[in-house]
C-alpha cells in the first residue's frame, strides 16, 4: 500500500470540486458541469486504482490489521479532569471486502448521475455543488471505521439531499423533501443514542496503557473492551443491548427503507429529478443495509442471531409487499420505486441467513440493486424527458419506434426479474441458497420466492404496456437515445452482463470478509454471559 | 481594612468596575458629544472590550468579596470559574449587540437616543455580572432587579411604536409579579434558616430539622423568578410577545445574555445551597430535602416540548425564534438536571455555541427586516436567490440550532446527550432527541422559504460588505467548532468549578 491517502482523496475530491464550482462564475454553466464530471471521473479512476491494490485475502470486519488502505490519526483529543475521562476520536478510514464494492458502486453511480444531470439548466452552480457534497457524505459513510466519523458523514448527506429534491424536484417537491428529511433525521437520532450508549460501555487501551472510552468501531466489536457495568456491555446483567439493537436497526431500516418505514421513498423518488433518483436508489439505500452489516452485526452478534428470523421476516414483507404495491402502480417511476423496495428485501433476507452464501448474496445484491435500479431510473428519466409523462398506460407500441431504448429497457427489466445470465440472478440465487439453508428462515424463504413471480409479473406487464401493443399517434415524434444516454446505459449494461456471467469478479472481493463476518458472529454469539434484555 | 476591600475589588471585580464606570462615561459622553452617535458607539465598544479582557485575565481565580464581618467567612459575591465564564458570555454578547445596534434600521431614526440606550444596556450587563457572582440572596435580588428594570425600558425603546410599548408593558407586569413572588420565597427561606447567604444556608440545610414542605414552597417561589429569566415553561408566557415586540437587538440580547445570567443564578442556587459534596465521579451528592432532578427534568421537558410544538405554528420568524429559545432553555435545563460536573460542562459548551448561533440567527433576521420592515416568514421568500450569502449564513445558523453535524449545535447536543446517558437519564434523552426532530420542521421551514419558494415581489435585499463580514464572523466559529471542538471543550472544562465545590 503506497503512501497515497487514497480513501481521503476518494472522500474529499468532491468537496474540492464543490469549492472550485463555488468560485466559478455562474454565467458559464458548462465549466461547472465539466468540473463536476472531472471530479467524478477522478473518483472512478481512484476507485479503480484502489481495487488494483486490493488484497483479496484480507478479512477486515473486526481486525484492523486486515483492513486495507487504513488511515488513522487522532482528530479530537480532550484531556479531562477526574470526573470526566479523556475523550478521543480518531479520523479512522479503511476498507474491507464489504465496503470495497460499495466504494466502487458510489464512484460509478456518481459519475453516471453527473452525466445524467447534464440537462439540468436551473441554478446549475447550486445543483452541482450540493451534488458533490452529497457524494462526499456517501463515500465517507462507506470508508469510516470510527462511529463518530461515520455519523458525521451520515448526517452530512441530509441537507444536500433535501435541497436537491426540494429545489430541482417535481410538483410536490417540498412535501417529499421535508418528509425525507424528517424520516431520516428520526432514524439518525436512534443511531446517535446507541452510539453514545456504546461509547460509555467500552474502553479502548491506548498505546501508553491508559484506558479511554471509544467510538472506534473495531474496538467496540471486541468483547474484552467492554466494562463491567456499561449500559450496553454484555457483562452487565441488566444491559439494554436488545433495545439498542432494535433502535439502531430501525435507524438504518428507515434508510433501506424497510416496511413499515418505507413511505418516504416513493414520494422522494417521484419528486426527485432523475439524477437524484439514481443516487437515491443506487447508493443511498445501500447505506442502511451497509450500516447493519458494519455496525449492528459485529457489535451485537448474539442479538443478531436472536433476531435473525425477524430480519428475515421484514425482508420477506418487503419483497412481497413491495412487489404487490408495484403491480398496482400506473406511474412508471412509482412502480420502479416500489420494485426497489421489493428488491432491497432480498438483501435483508440474505443477511438474515447468517450464512456465507446468504451474506455474499446480500452484498452482491446491494451492488447489483445499485446498478440495476439506477438504470431503471435512468430509463424512466429518458422517457419522461421526451414525453413529459410517466403514466404507463399513456404509452404503447414504442418498441418499433425506439428500438435501442427498448433494448436497454429489456436488459434492465430482465436483470431486475432475475433472468439467468444477468447480474440480478446471481445475487438472488445466492440469497435464496443461503436463506434456505438456514433452518429458522426456511419457510420465509419459500414465501419470498413468490416475489420473483410477482416481479416478473409487474415488470413484463409494464414492458408490454409501454413497448408493445398498439402504437399511439401522439408519440410519433419521440426520438431514440442520444450519445449522452448511450454513455450512461452502456457501462451499466456491461456491468449487468459481466456480473451475470462471471460474478466472481465481485464475489472474490467480498468473500474473504463475508467469511470472517460469519465466523465472527458464530464465534461470539454463544457466550453464556450475555444475559439481560 | 479599607485598603483590603479596595484591593479585593480591583483584583476580582474589574469587569464590574469597568461597566459601572462605563455607565458614567457614556452619560458624560452623551452630554458632550450628543450628535456624534458614532463616537458613542465606539466608546461603548472600547469599554466592553476592556471589561472582556479583564474578565479573561481573572480566569481561574476564586474568592469571596465583601465579607460579612467578623467570624464569618462567607462573602456577598463569589468570583469563581463558573461566574467568570458567564461574565465572558454576557460581555461578549453585549459586544455583539453593540454591533447589531450600529447596523439596525430600527435604531437609525433621530428618535434613537444612543446615550440612554447604552446606559441602560450597561445597567443590564452590570446586573448580569453581579447576578452570576451573587452569593447572597439580597444581592441576587438587587442585581436581578437591576437587570430587569433596565430590560423593561429597553424592550420599549422604540418611541412611538405600539408593538414595542406593548412588549415593554407586558414585560413589566410579568416581571414585577414574578420577582415579587421570588422575594416572598426568599423571605421564607430566610425565616427557615436565619440567613440570606447561600453558603450559610448550605450549612444549615444539613440539619434534618428544616421543614421540608416550607422549604419546598420557598424553592418553588424563588424558582419562579429564575424561571422567568430563563423563560422556562410554565413561566414563559411573556417571552413570545416581548421578543416579538422589542427592537431586534434587544430581543437577541434577552434571548442569550439574560438567559445565561439566569442559568448562572440557578446553578449557584442549586449547587451551593443544596449539595453536600461533589463525588469523584463528578455527580453531585444531595441532602435529602428536595428532588431537584425530577423537578428540573419536568420543567425542561415541558419547556422543550411546548417551545418546539408552538414554534411550528408561527409565521413571524422573530416569534418563532422566541419559541425556539424556550426550547433551547429546555435543553440547557436538562443539562443542569443531570446534576453532575459533566452536565455542567455540557451546559457551558451548549450556551457558548448557543450564543453564536442564536445571535447569528437574529442578526440575519435583522438584516432582512432592515429592508423589509417586518419579520414575517413570507419576507424570506426567495432570499436564497436575492442574497445568496445572507441566506447561506442564516441556513447555517438554523441547521446549527437544529443540531445537525457538522455544525457547533451538534457538538452542544452531543455533550448534552453524553451527560444524560452518563447519568442514566434515558427517557429524557429520548424525548430531547425527538424534540430535535420536531424542531427540524420549523427551522427548515425558513430554509424552505428562502430556497424553495419563489419571491412574491422583486424587492432586493442588499447587505453591505461589513454586515456580511460580521455575519460570517459568527458563522465561522459554528463551522469550526462543529468539525474541531477540542479548543472549545478544553476552554469550557476550565470553568466548571464553583467556589467551594
Amino acid at each position: 500500500m503506497s503512501g497515497l491517502p487514497i480513501l481521503t482523496l476518494l472522500t474529499f475530491i468532491p468537496v474540492l470540486g464543490m469549492l472550485i464550482i463555488l468560485v466559478l462564475p455562474k454565467e458559464n454553466p458548462k465549466n461547472i458541469k465539466i468540473t463536476a464530471l472531472l471530479m467524478t471521473v477522478i473518483q472512478v479512476v481512484l476507485a479503480g486504482f484502489m481495487m488494483s491494490g486490493f488484497n483479496y485475502n484480507a478479512g477486515g470486519i473486526f481486525d484492523q490489521a486486515s483492513f486495507q488502505f487504513v488511515e488513522k490519526f487522532r482528530w479530537i483529543e480532550i484531556e479531562g479532569g477526574s470526573w470526566i475521562g479523556k475523550i478521543k476520536i480518531d479520523y479512522f478510514l479503511g476498507i474491507d471486502g464489504i465496503s470495497a464494492p460499495m466504494v466502487l458502486l458510489t464512484a460509478i453511480i456518481s459519475l453516471i448521475a453527473v452525466i445524467s444531470s447534464w440537462k439540468i439548466n436551473t441554478s446549475v452552480k447550486g445543483f452541482f455543488a450540493l451534488f458533490l457534497l452529497l457524494d462526499t457524505g456517501m463515500m465517507g459513510v462507506f470508508v469510516s471505521l470510527d462511529f463518530f466519523l461515520f455519523y458525521v458523514f451520515w448526517e452530512l448527506m441530509l441537507l444536500p439531499m433535501y435541497f436537491l429534491i426540494g429545489i430541482w424536484g417535481g410538483p410536490r417537491k417540498e412535501y417529499a423533501a421535508i418528509k425525507f428529511f424528517i424520516y431520516t433525521l428520526l432514524g439518525s437520532i436512534f443511531i446517535l443514542l446507541v452510539m453514545i450508549g456504546l461509547y460509555f460501555s467500552a474502553q479502548e487501551v491506548l498505546a501508553d496503557g491508559s484506558k479511554v472510552y471509544t467510538f472506534n468501531l473495531l474496538s467496540l466489536m471486541d468483547k474484552s473492551n467492554y466494562t463491567a457495568d456499561g449500559i450496553l456491555s454484555p457483562f452487565n446483567p441488566a444491559n439494554l443491548r436488545l433495545i439498542a439493537y432494535i433502535a439502531m436497526f430501525a435507524g438504518f431500516a428507515i434508510k433501506i427503507p424497510m416496511f413499515p418505514f418505507h413511505t418516504w421513498l416513493p414520494d422522494a423518488h417521484v419528486e426527485a429529478p432523475t439524477p437524484i433518483s439514481v443516487i437515491l436508489a443506487g447508493v443511498l439505500l445501500k447505506m442502511g443495509t451497509y450500516g447493519i452489516l458494519r455496525i449492528n452485526y459485529p457489535i451485537f452478534p448474539e442479538i443478531t442471531v436472536q433476531l435473525a428470523w425477524y430480519i428475515g421476516l421484514f425482508g420477506v414483507i418487503n419483497i412481497v409487499y413491495g412487489a404487490l404495491v408495484a403491480m398496482a402502480q400506473s406511474d412508471f417511476k412509482r412502480l420502479i420505486a416500489y420494485s426497489s423496495i421489493s428488491h432491497m428485501g432480498y438483501v435483508l433476507l440474505g443477511m438474515s441467513s447468517l450464512s456465507v452464501a446468504g451474506i455474499n448474496g446480500a452484498v452482491l445484491q446491494m451492488f447489483n440493486h445499485g446498478t440495476i435500479t439506477a438504470m431503471l431510473f435512468l430509463i424512466v428519466g429518458v422517457i419522461y424527458d421526451r414525453a413529459h409523462t410517466r403514466g404507463i398506460n399513456d404509452f404503447g407500441g414504442l418498441a418499433t419506434q425506439l428500438p435501442m431504448y427498448t433494448g436497454f429497457v429489456t436488459v434492465a427489466f430482465f436483470a431486475a426479474i432475475g433472468l439467468p445470465g444477468l447480474s440480478g440472478f446471481i445475487s438472488e440465487a445466492f440469497v435464496f441458497i443461503g436463506a434456505f439453508g438456514y433452518e429458522p428462515v426456511r419457510i420465509l424463504t419459500m414465501i419470498a420466492t413468490s416475489g420473483i413471480l410477482l416481479g416478473a409479473g409487474y415488470m413484463l406487464w409494464t414492458l408490454q404496456r409501454i413497448f408493445f401493443g398498439e402504437k399511439k399517434e401522439k408519440w410519433a415524434s419521440l426520438t431514440d437515445l442520444d450519445t449522452r444516454e448511450y454513455i450512461m446505459f452502456i457501462p451499466l449494461t456491461i456491468i449487468i452482463f459481466l456480473l451475470g456471467v462471471y460474478p466472481s469478479i465481485m464475489l472474490d472481493i467480498m468473500s474473504t470478509s463475508v467469511n470472517s463476518l460469519v465466523d465472527f458472529i458464530s464465534n461470539n454469539s454463544a457466550l453464556s454471559s450475555f444475559g439481560g434484555i | 481594612m479599607g485598603n483590603i476591600i479596595i484591593n479585593d475589588l480591583w483584583s476580582f471585580l474589574k469587569p464590574e468596575i469597568f461597566i459601572a464606570g462605563g455607565i458614567f462615561i457614556i452619560l458624560l459622553a452623551d452630554l458632550v458629544i450628543r450628535d456624534n452617535r458614532k463616537a458613542i458607539h465606539f466608546t461603548a465598544l472600547i469599554i466592553l472590550i476592556a471589561a472582556f479582557a479583564s474578565a479573561l485575565l481573572q480566569m481561574g481565580t476564586e474568592s469571596f468579596i465583601f465579607y460579612l464581618g467578623k467570624g464569618n467567612n462567607h462573602g456577598l459575591l463569589a468570583v469563581d470559574p463558573m461566574s467568570t465564564f458567564i461574565k465572558l458570555i454576557t460581555i461578549f454578547s453585549t459586544i455583539l449587540i453593540v454591533i447589531f445596534t450600529i447596523t439596525s434600521e430600527e435604531f437609525k431614526g433621530s428618535k434613537f437616543k444612543s446615550g440612554e440606550f447604552y446606559t441602560l444596556l450597561f445597567g443590564m450587563l452590570l446586573g448580569m455580572l453581579l447576578l452570576s457572582s451573587g452569593a447572597d440572596l439580597i444581592i441576587i435580588y438587587v442585581s436581578l432587579e437591576l437587570l430587569s428594570l433596565s430590560s423593561y425600558v429597553l424592550a420599549g425603546f422604540i418611541a412611538g411604536s405600539n408593538r414595542s410599548s406593548e412588549a415593554s408593558l407586558k414585560y413589566v407586569i410579568y416581571g414585577a409579579t414574578s420577582s415579587g413572588i421570588m422575594l416572598f420565597g426568599i423571605s421564607i427561606l430566610y425565616g427557615l434558616t436565619g440567613t440570606t447567604n447561600l453558603y450559610a444556608i448550605h450549612t444549615i440545610l444539613v440539619s434534618p430539622h428544616v421543614n421540608y414542605l416550607t422549604l419546598g414552597l420557598s424553592i418553588l417561589m424563588i424558582f419562579i423568578g429564575i424561571g422567568f429569566k430563563i423563560s422556562a415553561v410554565p413561566f414563559h408566557f411573556w417571552t413570545p410577545d416581548v421578543y416579538e415586540g422589542s427592537p431586534l437587538p434587544v430581543t437577541a440580547y434577552l434571548s442569550v445574555a439574560s438567559k445565561a445570567a439566569g442559568f448562572a443564578l440557578l446553578i449557584r442556587f442549586i449547587k451551593v445551597g443544596f449539595i453536600s459534596s461533589v463525588g469523584t465521579n463528578g455527580f453531585w451528592n444531595f441532602y435529602e430535602n428536595f428532588d431537584w432532578q425530577l423537578f428540573l427534568i419536568i420543567l425542561s421537558i415541558a419547556s422543550m416540548t411546548v417551545g418546539n410544538l408552538t414554534a411550528l405554528w408561527q409565521n413571524n420568524v422573530k416569534r418563532m425564534l422566541a419559541y425556539s429559545s424556550i426550547a433551547h432553555a429546555g435543553y440547557m435545563l436538562l443539562a443542569i438536571a443531570v446534576l453532575s460536573e459533566k452536565g455542567m460542562l455540557a451546559f457551558l459548551v451548549y450556551i457558548a455555541i448557543y450564543m453564536f448561533m442564536n445571535l447569528g440567527a437574529f442578526y440575519a433576521v435583522m438584516l432582512v427586516a432592515n429592508k423589509k420592515g417586518n419579520e414575517e416568514i413570507s419576507s424570506f421568500a426567495g432570499l436564497g436567490y436575492k442574497n445568496p450569502y445572507l441566506a447561506f449564513g442564516l441556513s447555517i445558523f438554523l441547521i446549527s440550532l437544529t443540531g445537525i453535524p457538522p455544525t457547533g449545535g451538534f457538538i452542544g447536543k452531543l455533550y448534552l446527550f453524553i451527560a444524560l446517558l452518563d447519568g442514566d437519564m434515558y427517557w429524557p434523552a429520548l424525548i430531547a432527541l425527538l424534540n430535535t426532530v420536531i424542531s427540524l420542521y420549523y427551522y427548515v421551514r425558513i430554509i424552505k422559504e428562502m430556497y424553495l419558494t419563489k419571491a412574491l415581489d422583486d424587492t432586493t435585499i442588499e447587505t453591505s460588505k461589513t454586515e456580511l463580514t460580521f455575519m460570517f464572523a459568527l458563522v465561522a466559529p459554528i463551522l469550526v467548532f462543529g468539525i474541531y471542538f477540542t479548543p472549545l471543550v478544553n476552554f469550557c472544562t476550565n470553568f466548571v468549578r464553583i467556589l467551594g465545590f
